[in-house]
């Protein structure tokens, strides 16, 4: 855009010099001309030295205005040449915005997708007991196909069809219209097909992270059919409120209560996390729980999986500026930074509790981090992320380590310690730290930057952010608790305690993670 | 025929393998075993939740000798297996009723 300005300047600039030098030779002809050949009113001349140096100036400067009248006529020609090129310059300048853009969106797709497989699915299976493992992975590895053909049916058009403030319309019911043209709504340099397979990663990711609350009892047929239904009636109506047009929530397009959630604080992470919380206490404690030794069967696995989930977080924050701008650079820069700042808050709330520096605790702050500064990514400094993420390391250490002992749910990997505590925090605190310096785009009746948060001094903003909380908060709960029971009803969702002794692998799949013997 | 049946320290097996073949003793069977004697175990901590572990991984030799060579096996065995810290294991020594060696049918010491 700067670009593409700057050359028309340059090229308008050089048509409006020639104008101007055009102004003055014309008023020298006329007016001064006499002045400066010696010629004085009343016809004297000064001596014929004076007279020969003048009309050889003369003829000079005749020429030099048959020269520019030339050369205005030629600028004139040239300006509607120039005119053609700056068309099909700018033109250049928009395929190779969209080619850009398009290549960083696809891209930002497939590191998302990472994040679940094998992400995710590593991070959650190593941290359950080794006759879970398979059973666990599949958990994420399954949401990746049934995920998608709902999403492709129906899923789509719920979350981002116009519809009421609440729910997306049919419009895009089958993929209908989904194609190579840009919707100029959401992503006006990306085909539509680009932005509708980039928000499908995330609607796989964040059932998903639910599934660490009910780790190691739910049967699998239980937990396909609460997921599917979970992602149409949670889901979809959330990202609908938040990212949908007309959404309740949307600050940019048309929504009655403006929240920022940049890149899913509330629709990912408030709604995995407290829905996890209600599976955990719905579903009940793992059969000898707090006497059987339940400790990870390999934290190999949770690290490689977290720092998977660390690089394809990149994707999910930078890719939601929806091109590769510079606000993509800043939101990449904001999650580094948040992930890095929590992993030391974690540590340090060991350090504080009396603990060693661990491996789980550096990697489960890393998380949460990310999780915190989701919602942060696209309107925060740098500096702000640091604070978000310590604050993220440090509170969710808290409700990981202190608070869930206190209550005794068995949140079996801490989807709502990290995402629940963590999404509400990150929500809140966008509040309070976004700012239009780095994020201009919402304008002002006069044109100007909006102010966003606190920081700008717009402090009912985090009015807003909360009350954004609470609805996904309440969603969420009421959401999942009817959804639990219309499963318990039909399929049923535990294991029987035989089935749970044996473990997922052999009971649900018939396969075991590990055959040394073989 | 004495069988000699070592439990010893993981980091040991090495060592003591060097110092039986030393003395012309190759054959042994190990096994990767947990257990624990007078040393205690540890804590571990995963997101708070505490764990005392007690059983200890160990590696067990299991070799049978002539009765005539069973207390010169014992002391190369326990000299290289030793650090003189708790948690080096134990050696116990087992009377053999009778050898038979599968592949011919051989008997007593010449099955060994």
């Amino acid at each position: 855009m700067f670009k593409k300005s700057g050359l028309l300047e340059f090229l308008l600039g050089t048509s409006l010099g020639a104008n101007h030098l055009g102004m003055p030779i014309k008023n020298f002809n006329q007016v001064d001309r006499n002045v400066l050949f010696g010629r004085l009113p009343g016809g004297v001349h000064y001596g014929r030295d004076c007279s020969v140096r003048g009309r050889s100036q003369e003829e000079t400067l005749t020429k030099m205005i048959r020269l520019s009248s030339f050369l205005l006529l030629a600028s004139t020609a040239l300006l509607a040449q120039d005119a053609a090129k700056i068309a099909a310059l700018e033109s250049a300048v928009q395929s190779a915005q969209s080619a850009g853009d398009n290549a960083w969106m696809l891209t930002s797709s497939a590191l998302v997708l990472m994040m679940t497989g094998p992400g995710l699915a590593l991070f959650y299976s190593g941290l359950v007991r080794k006759k879970n493992v398979l059973g666990t992975m599949m958990q994420s590895f399954i949401l990746m196909a049934v995920v998608t053909v709902l999403w492709a049916l129906v899923g789509y058009s719920i979350a981002f069809g116009e519809g009421t403030p609440f729910f997306g319309d049919l419009r895009y019911l089958m993929l209908n219209g989904v194609g190579a043209a840009p919707n100029a709504d959401y992503a006006a340099t990306i085909p539509q097909q680009t932005f509708m397979v980039y928000q499908l990663m995330f609607a796989i990711i964040t059932p998903a992270l639910i599934t660490g609350a009910f780790a190691e009892r739910m049967k699998f047929s239980g937990m396909v059919l609460f997921c599917s239904l979970w992602l149409l009636l949670v889901y979809c109506p959330m990202a609908h409120m938040v990212w949908g047009k007309g959404g309740y929530f949307n600050a940019y397009l048309g929504g009655q209560m403006p929240a920022f959630d940049f890149a899913g604080g509330t629709v990912v992470h408030i709604t995995s996390g407290v829905s996890a919380l209600v599976c955990a206490l719905y579903l009940g404690k793992r059969k000898g729980y707090a006497v059987e030794p339940m400790k990870p069967h390999s934290l190999v696995l949770s690290f490689v999986g977290a720092c998977l989930l660390w690089v394809g977080w990149f994707g999910f924050n930078a890719g939601s500026a929806l091109g590769a701008s510079s606000l993509a650079t800043s939101a990449f820069v904001a999650t580094h930074f948040g992930a890095a700042a929590a992993t030391l808050g974690w540590l340090l709330g060991e350090k504080l509790h009396g603990g060693k520096p661990s491996v789980l605790g550096g990697i489960s702050g890393a998380v949460a981090g990310l999780v915190a500064i989701t919602p942060a990514s696209g309107f925060v400094t740098p500096m702000s992320a640091l604070l978000i993420g310590f604050a993220a390391g440090l509170i969710c250490f808290f409700m990981v380590v202190v608070a869930k002992s206190k209550f005794g749910y068995d949140d079996s990997l801490d989807a709502f310690g990290v995402h629940g505590a963590g999404g509400t925090l990150g929500a809140l605190l966008t509040g309070v730290f976004a700012t239009s310096a780095i994020n201009g785009a919402l304008k002002d009746a006069a044109g100007n930057p909006q102010k966003l948060g606190l920081v700008d001094g717009n402090a009912g903003q985090i009015v807003n952010q909360l009350l954004a909380s609470l609805i996904a908060w309440g969603l969420a709960i009421i959401g999942t608790l009817i959804i639990l029971k219309i499963c318990d009803l039909t399929v049923g969702l535990r294991m029987t305690d035989d089935e749970e002794t044996q473990g997922m692998d052999l009971s649900q799949h018939g396969e075991e993670g590990y055959n040394f013997e073989s | 025929m004495k069988k000699i049946e070592a439990i010893i320290q993981p980091f040991k097996l090495e060592e003591v393998k060097e110092a039986l073949k030393a003395i012309g003793i190759d054959g042994m069977t190990v096994t990767e075993v947990r257990g624990h004697g007078r040393q205690k175990g540890h804590k571990e901590v995963y997101r708070g939740q505490e764990y005392m572990v007690d059983l200890l991984p160990k590696v067990k030799l299991e070799l049978v000798v002539p009765s005539s060579r069973s207390e010169e096996v014992v002391k190369a065995l326990g000299a290289a297996a030793r650090t003189g810290k708790i948690g080096d294991g134990k050696i116990f020594i087992y009377d053999v009723a009778e050898a038979v060696r599968i592949r011919n049918d051989d008997r007593g010491e010449n099955a060994l």
